[in-house]
């Protein structure tokens, strides 16, 4: 083949994040992906592509065509993708390739759990600590919050990076969260009130870290553009440079500017082309160390730009305007995947409320594991 | 669910060994002489798949502490808060590990053992001014 086609994102559809009683993985997923293929203008018989994420409240080993069949869809191209944080922006780099390349014309992308209804919350938290290497950090009583509280000590330690930064963040995004009818968390908090929340993995406290959520998202990624505004997918790049934090090497270079800097270079774009950010926010301190090392803020500079007003729906570089996974929710693949859809909302003008001066590019990240896996995007609107 | 007793992965049956031995275990390049942090099939740095497991002094460096305060299961509720750290061995690799409440980045430690549940973990405490 000698050029590429185009990949866009034509339509996004999601659930409201937080508790959804007695709805399963695959009622919220139908419903995220019926609003997505609703806002792209397409019928299921369009859809020759399906790529679904995991559940970890149902486990089964052909999610995609298991969706497939619920949701009277026939694709010529499924299966479902494990990346952790990362699987839904990898799922849309996936998608991109296969539209590129001619494989596929419209592409499904969803997932969707019912993480916080569907299980306790002791097996939540247990399913998730099994990130850590089971012979080295699980046996010691170690969490996903204990491999990040281990990582933001030191990180603070290396930058000068402070609780009162960190906290900034919380507060910035449940600020955004309150504009988004369909955001988890929304009443107000304050600094102290993320610095007096409860003790979970020093540094990080309870306000520090993103709730557990159900919800679910979709997109569907087209050769064709959205009549509502053309947004190519001009840029990706992927790192994979460990998988358990002990076997982070560098702290300040956990593979996420890798990433990043394959994307750009790949869209032709610099940092400072960018005018909206969608960046994954597992903890507090997951965003800062992203914001940092892909340099969108100077080394510990990042809560500085956050008080300044740079990454509100006012500043320079409005940051996650739907409340990131710190207030919007975390439901899993789902939760990495509302970036996306925000960012798209705001560049097509659907953002209601929260619209901000529509970005010609956004960038997207996402982080899988403890900073393991890391997935970078280009989206950009065409004139 | 309790933790498991017997290494999880043949790979680090070693490791789990030495703990119950009262001694720390980590791989080694026999090629080009890397120590390896966790277990692998191959070296980090060189890439050859000749790796031998030696005993370390148990001494090493904090490069990152955590108090938990909310444990992941029951078996843990027990022992919280407490504190894990992430310990850069003399020798080169690194490990996860408990630690005394005192320690902090930066401090010298040295490792003990101590039993949970049948499961063999490591304790750094600080070590003696010479």
């Amino acid at each position: 083949m000698s050029t590429l086609r185009k990949a866009y994102v034509k339509g996004v559809g999601n659930t409201a994040f937080g508790r959804h009683e007695g709805r399963s993985a695959l009622d919220l997923m139908a419903e995220a992906a019926q609003q997505a293929l609703a806002s792209a203008q397409l019928e299921r018989g369009d859809m020759d592509g399906v790529l679904c994420g995991y559940a970890t409240t149902l486990p089964h080993l052909m999610l995609s065509t298991l969706f497939c069949e619920r949701f009277a869809l026939r694709p010529r191209y499924a299966h479902s993708l494990q990346l952790g944080g990362a699987s839904g922006a990898a799922m849309l780099m996936l998608a991109r390739e296969l539209v590129r390349s001619g494989r596929c014309r419209n592409v499904l992308v969803v997932a969707g759990e019912n993480r916080l209804s569907g299980q306790s919350r002791d097996s939540s938290i247990q399913t998730l600590a099994q990130v850590g290497d089971a012979d080295f950090e699980v046996p010691n009583g170690a969490s996903v919050p204990a491999y990040y509280g281990l990582m933001a000590s030191q990180y603070m330690h290396r930058t000068g990076v402070t609780e009162e930064d960190l906290a900034e963040f919380a507060v910035l995004m449940r600020s955004h969260a309150q504009h988004h009818p369909d955001a988890h968390l929304r009443s107000p908090i304050a600094l102290q009130d993320v610095l007096a929340s409860k003790p979970i993995a020093k540094p990080l406290k309870l306000l520090d870290c993103c709730p557990i959520s159900d919800g679910a998202m979709a997109l569907v990624v087209s050769a064709d553009a959205s009549t509502e505004g053309a947004v190519v997918m001009t840029g990706a790049g992927q790192a994979h440079r460990h998988q358990h934090l002990t076997a982070m090497e560098d702290i300040l270079q956990c593979g996420a500017a890798q990433a990043a800097g394959d994307a750009f270079a790949e869209a032709g774009l610099r940092l400072q082309d960018v005018a909206y950010l969608g960046i994954y926010d597992s903890f507090t301190i997951t965003l800062a160390m992203l914001l940092e090392e892909i340099g969108f803020a100077p080394r510990a500079g990042a809560a500085a730009r956050a008080r300044a007003g740079d990454f509100s729906p006012t500043g320079a570089l409005p940051l996650n305007t739907h409340g990131g996974l710190l207030s919007f929710g975390h439901c899993g693949v789902a939760g990495g995947m509302a970036h996306a859809v925000e960012a798209w909302r705001q560049m097509t003008q659907q953002a209601g409320a929260r619209q901000v001066p529509p970005p010609p590019h956004a960038f997207i990240h996402a982080d899988g594991g403890v900073m393991s896996s890391h997935v970078s995007l280009l989206l950009s609107r065409e004139a | 669910m309790h933790p498991s007793p017997t290494p999880v992965s043949r790979l680090a049956a070693p490791y789990i060994e030495g703990l119950r031995q009262g001694v720390l275990r980590y791989q080694q390049c026999t090629g080009c002489g890397g120590a390896q942090t966790l277990a692998r099939y191959a070296c980090q740095h060189c890439g050859a798949t000749t790796l031998a497991w030696r005993d370390a002094g148990g001494l090493g460096t904090v490069q990152a502490a955590t108090v938990v305060a909310r444990a992941p299961s029951d078996d843990f509720r027990p022992l919280a808060p407490y504190t894990l750290v992430l310990v850069l061995l003399d020798e080169g690799a690194r490990l996860m590990a408990h630690a005394q409440p005192d320690v902090g980045i930066g401090d010298r430690v040295q490792a003990t053992f101590f039993e949970h549940l049948g499961q063999p973990l490591v304790r750094f405490g600080a070590l003696a001014q010479p």
